[in-house]
């Protein structure tokens, strides 16, 4: 079979941007999964340049700035990996290293909570996003668990006062037996293996459905009636 | 980036030495640091800071829309 | 896309305001997304550094059973007695630590610390006394000490720790020794005194850690055996670190702590649940419930109101309220009918 010469335009280009190069492979699992994709998420909607016009709050920067923390919190961490857990505790960069990291996670919860006040008063679960907003809810505890797993894995006075004490929450709800936080290893592994990758996909599932639905509408006006075409509000409509 | 991060940690350790037992304040039954409770703060200024500054958008700029 | 939802599902669903939401179709605005990415990751940097330069972090350093028994050589030799007896905190937890009391707690039936079982086994007498002073060269003394109390009855060792245990609170440690009232103590004023000595030279510490095998990781002895002690309680709270000081959200020294578990900390501080046997895991039970009230928000009705009714979104989305409402006020046309033409054109909602 000769194949045309892959850079000229062809009639079917659009087509074939959505299924595959020859239509008896449309049925392949690569190209229905790759169609869904693209289907769900295009190019514009996966990475927009604009946003409605109700989008104009500084409230609205907490998100990312919650990501950017997160970035910072890994990249300290993969520093403080490179040298090992005993590092901070001998050498004052070492020491310098961690501090960047406990500074890091700390706007890290900051900027998320406050991020999850706004949502919170935006009422952000609307309108078919309430996946959005319960995997918003789940990265927070887990975040909560691995910062927990982190003042675990300090190897001071801190580490042990934390596990002493937690276990006894622990132990009461039987995880004790399997989550045993006064093992070092066991909560090092957690915190810098396990838990980083639960966070950092949950945190891009929550992206990816922000981008799939869209940024919640504000409530209705006083002189809109609720549930009605916000249209309104802008002599524009989506181009 | 070492080289800044020694002569930080040599020089200053840190700027400021919260080496110290905390203070603390006791509020009714409510006993928290000042650390925490500036966290805190802070928390609830930047978010009512954050809804009330305006946020500047390209069109108010003066922009090409 | 509405419009065709609506019709799928045949009556169109009543349009619910605190869980569904209108499709946008009015005006958009530039947005650069990587730019803003970018910035916010300079400030947080730049923020951070900051914070680090300034602050820094702590580092306590740690607790040893050699640091506590050299700070504090009777009140170690009292630990390790109830560490024979069998009456410490770690020999009566019960599990996951062994079958002797139920420290972990219940709520009624249910008793999941049971149901797991033991994990994690320590029987203080042999792990914490009686084995580590098994290993212990040269010393016939020490050995024929461990050898006579094996030997003897329940009865006689409960006797003779018994008798110690009210001595040794009256103990005194002087030129390396630990001086104890006289008495009928069997072997174990020998055993415990060796206890003390083994522990102030970090042989103590060694053997606890590296009992099974080289290359410990796991700390559950050593660090049980120094929480079972009054020092390392001591200075938790002088630290206001223990649990009836909000200890949970705080941290060594002067530094923030995690204020997000204010609410888990909470419930410890109120009389009849900090107070109980079960405190644990009734809060454990109470943040549970909590937190799936605030992952299950958006499916309860009331509480999905409140950003409703509190109206903070007013003032987020202030600018666009002023657009659609016109500039005559905000509260101009409150009660009069909608201007919104509907004619002919279909509710356009997403419902939730």
């Amino acid at each position: 079979m000769t194949i045309a010469d892959p850079k000229a335009p062809r009639a079917d280009q659009a087509d074939l941007d959505k299924a595959a190069d020859r239509p008896e492979d449309a049925d392949q699992w690569t190209a229905k999964i790759r169609t869904a994709a693209v289907d769900a998420l295009p190019p514009q909607k996966l990475l927009p340049d604009r946003q409605p016009a109700y989008v104009a709050s500084w409230i609205y920067v907490f998100g990312v700035v919650t990501i950017a923390a997160l970035i910072v919190v890994i990249g300290t961490g993969f520093v403080l990996a490179l040298f090992g857990p005993n590092w901070w505790h001998v050498s004052s960069t070492g020491l310098f290293v961690n501090s960047l990291h406990l500074w890091a996670v700390e706007v890290f919860m900051f900027s998320m909570v406050v991020h999850l006040w706004g949502k919170f008063f935006m009422a952000a679960w609307r309108g078919k996003r309430k996946a959005t907003w319960i995997s918003g809810v789940v990265s927070f505890l887990v975040s909560v668990g691995a910062a927990f797993t982190g003042y675990l894995s300090q190897q001071n006075f801190d580490s042990q006062w934390i596990s002493t004490q937690a276990k006894d929450g622990i132990n009461s709800t039987g995880t004790g037996a399997l989550f045993n936080v006064t093992n070092f290893g066991q909560m090092i592994m957690w915190h810098i293996v396990l838990l980083p990758l639960v966070v950092v996909a949950l945190v891009g599932l929550h992206v990816l459905m922000v981008r799939l639905r869209g940024v919640v509408t504000p409530f209705a006006a006083k002189n809109e009636t609720p549930g009605v075409d916000a249209a309104t509000s802008g002599a524009e409509v989506q181009a | 980036m070492p080289a800044i991060a020694l002569v930080f940690g040599t020089l200053f350790g840190s700027l400021i030495d919260l080496n110290h037992p905390g203070n603390y304040i006791h509020w009714g039954f409510i006993q928290m640091s000042y650390g925490n409770l500036a966290v805190i703060v802070l928390m609830v200024v930047v978010f009512f800071a954050a809804i009330l500054i305006p946020f500047k958008t390209h069109k108010e700029k003066g922009g090409d829309r | 896309m509405t419009a065709e939802t609506a019709k799928k599902h045949g009556k169109p669903r009543k349009f619910v305001q605190d869980r569904d939401a209108v499709v946008w179709h009015g005006r958009y605005e530039p947005y650069d997304l990587a730019k803003e990415f970018l910035i916010a990751f300079v400030v947080v940097c730049i923020l951070v550094a900051g914070l680090a330069v300034v602050f820094g972090s702590p580092d306590d350093k740690p607790v040893t059973v050699k640091s506590w028994s050299n700070a504090d050589a009777v009140g170690f030799a009292a630990t390790a007695a109830t560490e024979l007896d069998g009456t410490s905190g770690t020999a009566t937890y019960g599990p996951p630590y062994n079958l002797n009391g139920t420290t972990a707690g219940k709520l009624g039936p249910i008793n999941p610390a049971k149901w797991l079982g033991v994990h994690h086994p320590i029987d203080t007498a042999n792990d914490y006394v009686l084995g580590p002073l098994s290993t212990l060269p040269n010393q016939p003394q020490v050995q024929a000490a461990v050898q006579q109390y094996k030997a003897a009855s329940p009865e006689q060792q409960a006797s003779w720790n018994a008798a110690y245990e009210k001595a040794v609170a009256d103990a005194k440690f002087v030129n390396g020794k630990l001086l104890v009232p006289a008495g009928d103590y069997g072997p174990v004023a020998t055993l415990i005194s060796a206890e003390t000595s083994m522990a102030r030279s970090g042989a103590l510490d060694g053997a606890l850690l590296s009992s099974r095998q080289f290359y410990g990781t796991d700390y559950t002895k050593p660090l049980l055996f120094i929480a079972d002690g009054d020092y390392f309680a001591n200075l938790g709270s002088a630290q206001h670190l223990s649990g009836d000081q909000w200890g949970m959200m705080n941290e060594t020294g002067q530094w923030p702590g995690q204020a997000w578990l204010w609410l888990y900390t909470l419930w410890y501080q109120v009389g009849p649940i900090g107070s109980s046997d079960n405190a644990d895991i009734m809060v454990f039970s109470i943040m549970i419930a909590l937190t799936a009230l605030l992952a299950l928000l958006p499916f309860i009705p009331g509480l999905r109101s409140i950003p409703r009714w509190t109206r903070v979104y007013r003032l987020i989305w202030r600018n666009h309220y002023r657009e659609v409402e016109g500039r005559t006020g905000s509260g101009g046309t409150s009660g009069s009918p909608p201007q919104v033409d509907t004619a002919g054109r279909e509710p356009a909602t997403v419902s939730g």
